[in-house]
Formats: C-alpha cells, sequence, structure tokens
C-alpha cells in the first residue's frame, strides 16, 4: 500500500464566504447578524486607533515616547479581529498589535510605556487575555499554539488567534508553530497580517510561494482575504474561531494590507519604495471604505461621524495627559524586581548594593 | 528502599510530580511510547495517558516555545531536550522567553527543561556538550545538575515545584549510577554540598565530574594528599557561602568541569573567589575542563575530558605554594 497522502480537510466554512479573490461576498456580508450599534462601533474603534497612532507618533516627536511602530492601515484587521473573538479567547500578537491591545481594553496610555521606556510590558496578559507584544519575529506563534493544546487538554472551547506578519512566515519558529498545531489540532487561527513590507524588504523578496497555500501542507485550511475590508476580517475570523471551538483545528487567514507608515519611527520608507505604491494603497484606506459603506446603508450621518469624531479626540486628550503624568517605577523595582518570584540571596544582595549606591549619590 | 539507578531517581521523581500534581505535563522527542532514548520516561506515558505525557514533532524551539503559551494556560511544562547538542535550535525560545518571560509581564513561567549533558558515552558529535555556561550566564533562569541519584530524585522534585524557570542537566554518563535514595529528603536549589570532606584542597566540581573528583580524593588520599570535595548541585543560583567556608580550611581550591575552560562556568567560580576570597587564597585557582577545541571524536574523548591524574596535577601545583 502506497504512504497515505494527507490533504487538507474538507471541512472549510470559511472559504464560501468569499470571492476567489478574497473578497467577502454581498451575501455573507448581508447575513453577519451584526447590529447598526455594532457597525459603528467598528467604525469608531477603528477611528480611535487610527487617532491613537498618530497622536503617538506625534509624541515621539515631542520626545514623550523613545521610539513609535505605527500601525497606520491594518485598522480593520485590528478592530474586525477582536470584535471576531470572545473575550476568553487568547491573542498572542507581535509587536505592532497595539490597536488590538486597546480593542481588549488595555488602557492606551499604560501600553505606550513600553514605547516610553518604563517597561517591557506594563499589563498583565491574563487580565485581558492578550499576550505581551513581542520583538522577536515569530517567537510568539508557539506561543499561542501551546496555549491552544492547552485548551485541548483542559477540554475548555477557547481559542487562540496567534498573528504576525509576512516576514514572520519565513522564520523557523512559524514552520514548527504551524507544524504543531496541525498536529495536535490545535485550535489556533494563525492571522497574517501581509502588509507587504518586513522593515525594507518587499514581500517578493520574502517568500517565492503563496503564504496562505501553506496550510495545506500542515493540514489544514488556509485562505488569502482583503485585509482592508473590516467586514471581511470579522466574518473570516469569526467563522474560523467558530470551527476551532468545535474541534475542527487549526486554520490560516492572510490578511493582504499595507504598512502605510515606517516600519518604526527610525525607518526612512523613501530609501526603498515610491510614493505611488502608497497612493495606490491609501485608495484602499480601510477607513473611508468602510465609512462609505455605513453611509451607504444609512448607518452614519453627519451628526454621528461628528460625535465619533469628538468622542475619539477626548479619549485621545486623556492619553496625552495621562502618559504626561505616568510615573515610572523606582530603580531597583524596574530592574531586578520581576525577574524571579524566588530570587536567591546573591540577588537580593546585588539589588541591595545597587540600591543603595543610588542612595549615597 | 533498594539502590536505584539515577535513571531511575529521575523516573520516579517524574512519576511523583505526575502523580501529585494535575498541571505537570512531560513532552518531548520519543519521551511518549518509546520512553526517551535513555528510557527516563519509560512507563509514564501508560500511568498517566497521551494528555500528560506526550510526544512531539521533531523541534526543539517550539517544544520549548509552547511551554509559554501551556504555562498561561495553567499547566506546568517538564519538556526533555533529546541531547545536550540539540539545544540550541531551542536557545532563543529560552533566552528571550523563558528567562525574561516574568520580567516582561509579572507572569512566573515554572517549567523544568531538562537535558541530559555531558560526554563519557562513545557517541557521535553533537551528543557529548557541556552548554551550562550559556544558561547560567542568562538572568531569569535558575540551572542546576545533580551528581547523585538521591540528588537528581530530590532536585527534580525542587525544580518543577520551583515557581521560576530551572535548565536540569542531568549528567547522562551517570545515568547508572546506583545508590538507596530518600524521597522524603529535601535538596532545594542553590545549595551545594561536601561530597568528601578534606583539608588540603577544595576540589568543586558539578554533575559527571563529582565522581571524577571523588575519585581522584581517594587515589590522593594514598599520598596523603586531602582533597575535600564540593559538589555544587546549583550552578545559578550558586552557593559561594559553602565555597567560602571550604577555602577557609583549604586555602587552595580547583575547579573541574568538562565544559572547555575559556568563557566556561569554572571561570565565574574562580572570579568569585577571588572577589570574596582574596585572603584566603594561599595558590592560584586551578581550572579543569575539556579542551578550547570543539568535542572531540569519541576515541579521543578521555584525552579531551577531565580525569584523575589531571586533578591531582592540580593539586599538586596548588599544594606547592605557601
Amino acid at each position: 500500500m502506497a504512504d497515505v497522502v494527507q490533504v487538507a480537510p474538507a471541512d472549510d466554512p470559511v472559504r464560501p464566504l468569499f470571492s476567489p479573490a478574497g473578497e467577502l461576498t454581498a451575501e455573507a456580508r448581508a447575513t453577519l447578524g451584526l447590529s447598526p450599534d455594532a457597525l459603528r462601533d467598528l467604525y469608531h474603534k477603528m477611528v480611535w486607533i487610527r487617532r491613537t497612532d498618530q497622536e503617538a507618533l506625534n509624541l515621539q516627536r515631542q520626545g514623550e515616547l523613545g521610539l513609535w511602530g505605527p500601525y497606520q492601515g491594518q485598522e480593520a484587521i485590528h478592530v474586525g479581529t477582536v470584535a471576531a473573538l470572545r473575550e476568553t479567547d487568547w491573542i498572542f500578537p507581535s509587536y505592532r498589535e497595539f490597536g488590538m491591545g486597546m480593542c481588549r481594553g488595555i488602557d492606551p496610555a499604560e501600553m505606550l510605556k513600553l514605547f516610553r521606556g518604563v517597561s517591557h510590558g506594563p499589563w498583565d496578559p491574563r487580565t485581558y487575555h492578550f499576550a505581551p507584544l513581542v520583538i522577536p519575529v515569530a517567537s510568539q506563534v508557539p506561543h499561542g499554539v501551546g496555549f491552544a493544546m492547552g485548551s485541548r487538554f483542559k477540554h475548555s472551547d477557547d481559542v487562540v488567534l496567534s498573528t504576525f506578519g509576512d516576514g514572520a512566515t519565513s522564520k523557523g519558529d512559524w514552520h514548527e508553530a504551524m507544524n504543531f498545531a496541525g498536529v495536535f489540532q490545535a485550535p489556533v487561527i494563525f492571522l497574517c497580517q501581509n502588509n507587504h513590507w518586513a522593515i525594507s524588504v518587499p514581500l517578493a523578496k520574502q517568500t517565492a510561494g503563496s503564504i496562505a497555500e501553506r496550510a495545506q501542507g500542515y493540514g489544514f485550511p488556509g485562505i488569502r482575504i482583503d485585509g482592508n475590508d473590516v467586514l471581511g476580517i470579522f466574518a473570516a475570523i469569526r467563522t474560523a474561531a467558530e470551527r476551532a471551538r468545535r474541534g475542527g483545528g487549526p486554520y490560516l487567514i492572510e490578511a493582504m494590507t499595507y504598512r502605510m507608515g515606517p516600519h518604526t519611527t527610525s525607518d526612512d520608507p523613501t530609501r526603498y519604495r515610491t510614493n505611488v505604491e502608497l497612493e495606490r494603497w491609501s485608495a484602499k484606506d480601510p477607513i473611508p471604505r468602510f465609512r462609505q459603506w455605513l453611509e451607504g446603508q444609512g448607518l452614519l450621518d453627519e451628526a454621528a461621524l461628528a460625535a465619533i469624531n469628538r468622542e475619539v479626540e477626548a479619549k485621545v486628550e486623556t492619553m496625552r495627559n495621562r502618559l504626561r503624568a505616568t510615573t515610572a517605577p523606582a530603580p531597583g523595582e524596574a530592574i531586578f524586581g520581576r525577574v524571579y518570584q524566588h530570587p536567591s540571596d546573591s540577588f537580593l544582595e546585588e539589588r541591595e548594593e545597587f540600591e543603595s549606591s543610588l542612595e549615597s549619590n | 528502599m533498594e539502590p536505584v539507578t539515577m535513571a531511575k531517581a529521575i523516573n520516579l521523581s517524574l512519576r511523583d510530580a505526575l502523580a501529585n500534581d494535575d498541571s505537570v505535563l512531560i513532552f518531548g522527542e520519543d519521551v511518549g511510547t518509546l520512553g526517551g532514548v535513555f528510557r527516563i520516561t519509560d512507563g509514564l506515558q501508560k500511568t498517566f495517558g497521551p494528555e500528560r505525557v506526550f510526544d512531539t514533532p521533531l523541534a526543539e524551539s517550539a517544544i520549548i516555545g509552547i511551554c509559554i503559551g501551556l504555562v498561561l494556560r495553567g499547566f506546568k511544562p517538564v519538556p526533555e531536550i533529546q541531547f545536550d547538542g540539540f539545544i540550541y535550535p531551542a536557545f532563543d525560545q529560552i533566552v528571550s522567553h523563558v528567562a525574561k518571560y516574568r520580567n516582561r509581564t509579572g507572569v512566573s513561567m515554572p517549567i523544568t527543561i531538562r537535558v541530559p549533558f555531558g560526554g563519557h558515552i562513545g557517541a557521535v558529535e553533537h551528543h557529548s556538550e557541556s552548554p551550562e555556561a550559556y544558561f547560567a550566564h542568562t538572568a531569569g533562569l535558575k540551572v542546576v545538575a545533580p551528581a547523585t541519584p538521591g540528588d537528581a530524585y530530590a532536585l527534580l522534585q525542587s525544580a518543577i515545584a520551583d515557581p521560576d524557570p530551572v535548565i536540569f542537566f542531568e549528567p547522562k554518563a551517570r545515568y547508572y549510577l546506583k545508590e538507596e535514595i530518600d524521597t522524603a529528603r529535601e535538596v532545594p536549589i542553590g545549595r551545594a554540598r561536601i561530597a568528601r570532606e578534606g583539608t588540603g584542597v577544595t576540589v568543586v566540581a558539578y554533575g559527571p565530574t563529582v565522581s571524577i573528583a571523588l575519585d581522584a580524593a581517594k587515589a590522593a588520599e594514598k599520598e596523603n594528599i586531602s582533597l575535600e570535595i564540593i559538589d555544587l548541585r546549583s550552578l545559578s543560583p550558586l552557593d559561594m557561602p559553602t565555597i567560602l567556608e571550604s577555602l577557609r580550611k583549604t586555602h587552595r581550591a580547583i575547579v573541574v568541569h568538562e565544559a572547555p575552560v575559556f568563557g566556561g562556568f569554572g571561570g565565574e567560580i574562580a572570579a568569585r573567589i577571588a572577589d570574596d576570597g582574596f585572603d584566603l587564597l594561599e595558590a592560584p585557582i586551578e581550572r579543569i575542563g575539556g579542551m578550547d577545541a570543539p568535542y572531540p571524536p569519541a576515541r579521543y574523548e578521555k584525552l579531551y575530558l577531565p580525569d584523575v591524574d589531571r586533578i591531582l596535577e592540580a593539586a599538586d601545583v596548588a599544594l606547592a605554594y605557601g
């Protein structure tokens, strides 16, 4: 008998919702079951996280932050993903998912401590079911798979959303995690935010093949979709999550989007990409697109838009004030305080010596 | 209790940990059905089932990476890395995440990573290395290496109970060393033991070099040289009080490990002795280890590794001072 060739399971409830080009079908869009308030809330959140992104950029320029990694252009993914999950589902982000963290309820002024240089991880992941922002590319992907394996062991129907960029798919950890997920049938949705650039390296130089289609090699389905349509993201994530919840296993979603800003405030994209490309993607900007759709549905008028803008401005001002009032922990606590739960005597002595050297100076 | 081998003692310790704490999980390459290439996990899957003791795909980075998520989900992972020389693909997960996650988030990471280490087994390349210094150098980790069956049992209990991550190095050449063990005896992490009392020279060893140092002490006795042997058991944290106490008697120190001497853990011990015990010393601190060359083909390992003669020669040098 020849070896059995494994193929991806036929159970793929996501694909029928999308056209071959990855656009949510009109029929699927009409049957999402989101109330007008819920739809307006998606828009509100996208505006809020974009305005926060811009404000963080300003704060970096004013010297309030050491660094900032803008996510402009990727708001549909941040907002649609969180809205599609249950609060008890865990999200394992990379470093650009600040907006997702906001949608999970983390105070942006607290999160900004990371970029202000006073904390490596200013929130307890267990409170928000939102793991820390992870900087080494793709290294967080196995963490999410481990959590999802644990969900299976505990017979829980919580699922995991593991997100990363196109560059991450080049890394060994990404492959190892995808493979583990397939073998253990872990309830995890892999969300690739393909924003076309890994700092200065374009997608074509990152990989020669399709990212979405790789899922099949790991024994589960994958799909490439429009990442700038918040409802498409919502539909894909919710459907893949429901599938995982009922034991269907992992799913890979490759969401096509664009990093409209630099990699970080230390980057200069004019050295490697053209304005023409940026303009082409600006035409697909997820926020005006969704606004036009809402207006077309009669769900958003000028008064509602003005109210959203007022509310967002107030929230941003609060964030700015809270950030400026941030107190940093004392040096001894910041450096030594959280390293060990059971520190050794010699570790405590080093801390003590350091703290008394500060006092005597 | 009948005398048991270190392999059996570790197996018993894992069995007791699984029985006493439902959150303990054991996994790695070949640890399930086979019971591990050294049979350390023999029979555990049969008793505790494939959701608590399981084989993973062949991928060390993910074996360690999944531990982070499993801890967040409420488990205590006890993964096995099959051989010392295969830990390097997992180095990033250990150094960037296992060691730093608590510092980043405030969430403790009770993970015990078991690694058979050291040479003397006539193996092919990558099966005989001593990578402990990389991990002892990494803040956020604890690093231990037992030398006897009883300590292996007890230290593993301490490691699994510890809320912080522990790299647990098992001296594979001593897996078949036998002794009676007392499973009620506790060995806290960070506490060395005097393996043999002596007055002439202190020999600091850990893991596989402890029994070589004890053999050297027996041989030295015939020449009226008294060696005190310290079995560190724990590299990080390091029990300096026990070392300094010994030096108050002997005033001479030799450090022995299998890893290359340059940049090796012996350098840390020597530097700490020089810092905290300079006045106690009557001779330079001798370091004995593998050579500053990669681990050799098996036919040459006896020449490469520390042996009784090299310890005795170092003792002669130390005793020639003062």
